[in-house]
């Protein structure tokens, strides 16, 4: 798809190769399916002909839309869209030429947004999962070693998760898992635990990505009636999630584990520890599990990816965020091909020292992910 | 400052836009209703490439509830973010006194006074009974 007005009439913009001598590690890129059919080959027929005599079963409230901010066209950068068709990120020439050549990426971590993850069928959910898992080994992360996917699992369903994840575990494609962030319940209750367990045993990381839909509005008070107000009430369920992982006690019985929430922002973190800190010191007898602050887990167990940075009036103050946060907690992150993309030469408007540089755009991520 | 020849005046048609390198430089040129603007093709948010962005209309309100939609084709709409630019200024909705777009004049100018010089026009053989779009950079 091209801008709907206004031809361009001659394009003579040439390849723009990476200004940047920093090789990045890109915390989130989304790849995509052309058609849902991509994933036939890894299905059983049995699910071909289920699909098409029954469908899907997603908990979707708007008929024929997505609760998901679309300030765009499949919520994409109007220029993402491959010449060759198909949907934004759906074309790995094209992704390696607009992201990975274009800014030096040494690796991408892939997250896929259609999913089986939220599919009320259970089996065919998990049918979906391992067909997608399949799916991203071949054609994506096999043809292109920079690209590193997360296993993709039924969250609703831990048994065929952790059966999923241990399908995968110890593979070098694949470096984290991926749940839906809209779950059923709050992601630190103890049905998801089976996963976290599995997750800490493999030392992968637990990738968590705003997805799925739970047939409930992000918001504790309904449908919000704009795009603007969802797309920032989406970082605060993910604030919520974290939350939930902390004072749940997940951390305490999985020490190791490690959680990344991406596309949520950052900034809130000091604030939310803050209070969290000044309730438990309150509430302490409430959560005797909790052996530490919570703002101590928020700094040893979870990390953030950086996209999309926010952009306060004086750039300085989002140092000094960063400072509070932790320099060692912050993962830079593009979200190609989304609208709202981060260029990573543009992303912070503020100076870095090198050091700072080498932490956000590579050296948390390499750790985190155990890349080498 | 030099003046050079991007397009025959009948090339872009109203509503449409040419890419034209000039000096290194990216530069989008519009044709809106019959009148034409110019600017650097690089958004000066985040570097995206701008004149492939949307043209769209303005979006005012007086108050919740109600709405206006003018200026149609008047603002280009960013590819990447959505930040609005005026084509005729450069300058940015959201943001009008520090984040601009680079604009640069254009005239349409007969080629019997273009011939006259001083101009550079790599690719056009330029006709004396014809009009062009000229840029200043």
């Amino acid at each position: 798809m091209t801008p709907e007005d206004g031809r361009t009439l001659v394009a003579e913009a040439p390849a723009n190769a990476s200004r940047s001598k920093l090789k990045l590690i890109d915390c989130d890129v989304h790849h995509a399916l052309r058609s849902s059919k991509d994933l036939y080959p890894y299905m059983a027929t049995r699910w071909h002909d289920h699909i098409a005599q029954f469908g899907r079963r997603r908990p979707v409230p708007f008929l024929a839309s997505s609760p998901y901010p679309k300030t765009a066209p499949a919520l994409s950068r109007t220029d993402s869209w491959p010449p060759n068709g198909g949907p934004p990120g759906s074309d790995l020439a094209f992704l390696q030429e607009q992201l990975l050549d274009r800014y030096n990426i040494e690796y991408g971590m892939l997250h896929l947004l259609t999913s089986g993850m939220d599919e009320r069928n259970q089996d065919l959910g998990n049918a979906l999962c391992c067909a997608i898992n399949d799916w991203q080994y071949e054609h994506w992360t096999q043809k292109d070693k920079r690209l590193k996917a997360a296993i993709v699992v039924p969250g609703e369903d831990a048994v065929a998760a952790v059966k999923e994840i241990e399908r995968w575990a110890g593979n070098p494609d694949f470096c984290q898992i991926s749940i839906v962030t809209h779950s059923i319940e709050p992601l630190g209750r103890r049905r998801y635990w089976p996963i976290y367990e599995a997750a800490q045993a493999h030392n992968l990381p637990i990738g968590l990505h705003s997805s799925g839909t739970n047939g409930h509005a992000v918001t504790s008070a309904g449908w919000c009636s704009y795009y603007v107000e969802e797309q920032h009430n989406v970082a605060l369920s993910q604030q919520n999630l974290a939350i939930s992982l902390v004072c749940e006690g997940v951390f305490e019985r999985f020490p190791a584990l490690k959680a990344v929430i991406v596309e949520a922002g950052f900034v809130w973190v000091p604030a939310v520890c803050w209070r969290l800190d000044q309730h438990w010191a309150r509430m302490r007898g409430e959560v005797p599990h909790l052996t530490k602050k919570p703002s101590e887990y928020f700094r040893s167990n979870l990390w953030y990816s950086s996209q999309p940075a926010d952009e306060p009036e004086n750039p300085q103050d989002l140092r000094q965020v960063i400072e509070w946060l932790g320099w060692d907690r912050l993962m830079f992150a593009t979200d190609y091909p989304h609208w709202d993309m981060d260029n990573p030469e543009h992303a912070f408007k503020f100076r870095m020292t090198e050091a700072e540089q080498q932490q956000v755009f590579a050296g948390n991520a390499r750790a985190v992910y155990g890349l080498a | 400052m030099a003046r050079h020849i991007v397009a025959d005046a009948g090339e872009i048609p109203p509503g449409g836009r040419k890419l034209v390198t000039i000096r290194g430089r990216e530069i989008g040129v519009f044709n809106q209703g019959g009148e034409y603007f110019a600017l650097l093709n690089r958004c000066p948010h985040q570097g995206a490439e701008l004149c492939k962005g949307t043209l769209i209309g303005l979006a005012t309100s007086t108050g919740p509830g109600n709405f206006e939609l003018t200026r149609h084709g008047e603002m280009l709409k960013c590819p990447w973010h959505g930040w609005e630019y005026e084509i005729r200024t450069g300058q940015s909705w959201c943001d009008p006194n520090d984040i601009k777009a680079r604009a640069y004049p254009v005239t349409v100018e007969h080629g019997a006074t273009l011939v006259k010089g001083p101009y550079v026009a790599e690719t056009f053989q330029v006709e004396i009974e014809q009009d062009y779009v000229v840029i200043e950079v």
